[in-house]
């Protein structure tokens, strides 16, 4: 199976470890969380400097300058690899094979970044993300960087709670066991008809006193978990 | 083994485990006591024994919800297991002291191209701005032109400055600003197989060529040259040195040699930015100079035009020259790896 979101890393332990990349919408929302952040501070900073003048100027001049070219970096490395763009979005930057990431990468990609927006609005960096398979910008390949989605949904098996086991009444093969038990799982995020017309795909093979399909399929699915 | 049933079984444990990765990361809960040791202690085998269930609920297609769950522990495990700290200050002064040398050392050939590509278009632009007084409006316009020859108007209290009124800390922000963003540019455009960094560096020796010729023609020779000489050292060959950088970057992609172009870039990339850092310090003490020192017209010239020279001195002698052995071993042991 090769999908072509996920990263996958062999730890030395012999287990693959899989992490979902990030597509370019949310990493271009989350810069632009960070723009504005960066944006208001820089305003805020400037309105001061009017008044105090050319040392104030001096001082916001510093700050430009940091942040421009050190916020994320200071983010990256001290702060699990989350700007607070990143943080809203729940993305973070990691080395590829899926360590925390270090200075020196993180001083790379955020350095290469002006090459990434060459020849304006990330032109280049947009492009490349888009045309390598684990969309990474130009920085992000010389720095050996990805960026992965820090928290996966993790499942509630209290959707289950609500449930009747049903045995299944004929042999189901391991492929259809895993979705049975996929369709029990998954309630929240599907719409009552949508689930009852995926469901009503094996009408043919229920029995004859089964009403609505979604039940017995989600009934089965509790069963083939093992739980009665 | 059902699902419902393994969970069951390991489920108390992979709280557990949770709980543990959650306090590792809260650095302030970090405190000694016995239970902590003993969770330390057995945690490579703990890791083991998650990596095991991560690779049984695969094969044994459990829900993708669980197979998540082991994958996030398994994941935080290996972040701490593997995971490398940088706090240690040790390493980083003998970065300071040997390893940048070694780095800049170690790629000559890039330095030589860089500094050639920097220096002759500054000689022979200078030389043509003093023989024919039009050549410096082709890279500057007349309004830049005037202004510049102001900043080193004798008659001026400050120099190096277009308003009088500026204050030592605007311009010290001005040039950290400004220049350090040039570094920065100047190695991040070599990705471009080289060529922006090539153009940068020619560009800027074109410039720099024309003022230097144009103040010089113009007799402006006692507020130019003691206005730069003491934070040139610094800024140029800073400016130099992160154009090699940018091309040690752009040849990496045009001659990858045995690797591919992805993994040469790499390690192209690890190697330069050893450099940058240098650039950086060495911009940021450009600054500080250029600002409060160099800026003073009530330094004689003779104390201005020394210092200059003990710092061009310093400067190379710490670049090229200190410590050759110890900076040679240093670099033996770092490229080992």
């Amino acid at each position: 199976m090769k999908l072509d979101t996920v990263a996958l890393v062999e730890t030395p332990e012999g287990t693959d470890l899989h992490a979902d990349l990030v597509g370019l919408l949310p990493r271009a929302l989350a810069y632009m969380v960070d723009f504005s952040i960066r944006a208001g501070i820089i305003v805020a900073l400037w309105i001061v400097a009017i008044f105090m003048g050319g040392t104030g100027f001096g001082i916001f001049l510093i700050v430009f300058f940091l942040l421009e070219w050190w916020y994320p970096v200071y983010f990256e490395v001290f702060r699990g690899g989350q700007t607070w763009g990143k943080r809203v979005y729940k993305i973070k930057v990691v080395s590829d094979d899926l360590t925390p990431i270090r200075l020196g990468p993180s001083l790379i990609r955020n350095l290469l970044r002006s090459a990434d927006f060459f020849p304006s609005f990330y032109g280049v960096g947009i492009l490349c993300l888009l045309t390598t398979r684990r969309f990474q910008r130009l920085g992000d390949l010389a720095a050996g960087t990805i960026v992965i989605y820090s928290e996966s949904e993790v499942y509630d098996a209290s959707a289950l709670d609500a449930i009747d086991a049903v045995a299944p009444h004929y042999p189901i093969g391991e492929d259809q066991q895993t979705a049975f038990i996929n369709f029990a799982l998954n309630r929240g995020n599907m719409s009552e008809e949508r689930q009852e017309e995926i469901a009503e795909i094996i009408r043919p093979r229920l029995p004859l006193n089964a009403d609505r399909a979604s039940a017995y399929v989600r009934g089965v699915g509790k069963w083939l978990l093992g739980a009665r | 083994m059902k699902q419902v049933e393994f969970e069951n079984r390991y489920s108390a444990f992979w709280s557990e485990m949770e709980a543990f990765f959650k306090q590792a990361s809260n650095k302030a809960a970090n405190d000694q006591d016995d239970k902590r040791e003993a969770q330390v202690a057995a945690f490579p085998k703990n890791y083991r024994l998650l990596c095991q269930h991560l690779a049984m609920a695969k094969s044994r297609r459990y829900a993708a919800g669980l197979v998540t769950r082991l994958n996030n522990l398994v994941q935080q495990g290996y972040e701490t297991l593997y995971g490398q700290s940088i706090n240690n200050r040790a390493s980083i002064l003998d970065f300071l002291i040997y390893g940048f040398p070694a780095a800049l050392r170690s790629n000559a050939n890039y330095l030589w191209l860089a500094a050639a590509v920097f220096v002759l278009p500054y000689v022979a632009m200078m030389a043509a701005v003093m023989l024919n007084d039009q050549i410096i409006y082709s890279v500057m316009d007349a309004e830049t032109v005037r202004s510049m020859e102001s900043m080193y108007d004798p008659e001026m209290r400050k120099l190096g400055r277009e308003r009088q009124s500026d204050t030592d800390i605007y311009m010290f922000g001005h040039y950290i600003q400004n220049n350090i963003g040039i570094g920065f540019r100047s190695f991040a455009m070599g990705i471009f197989a080289g060529v922006g960094s090539l153009f940068i560096l020619a560009y800027n020796g074109l410039v720099i060529g024309a003022v230097s010729g144009h103040l010089t023609a113009l007799g402006f020779v006692d507020t130019f040259y003691p206005f730069v000489v003491g934070h040139g050292s610094f800024e140029l060959t800073a400016i130099v040195f992160s154009g090699a950088a940018g091309l040690k970057l752009g040849f990496s992609l045009l001659a990858p040699g045995s690797n591919t172009r992805l993994k040469a870039l790499q390690i192209a990339a690890k190697d330069a930015i050893k450099i940058m850092y240098g650039v950086f310090v060495m911009l940021l003490i450009a600054a500080f100079i250029e600002a409060f020192w160099s800026s003073s017209s009530t330094m004689p010239n003779a104390v201005k035009y020394a210092v200059g020279a003990v710092l061009w001195v310093l400067v190379y002698y710490y670049c090229f020259f200190f410590a050759r052995p110890r900076v040679a071993n240093y670099q033996n042991r770092h490229a080992a790896k």
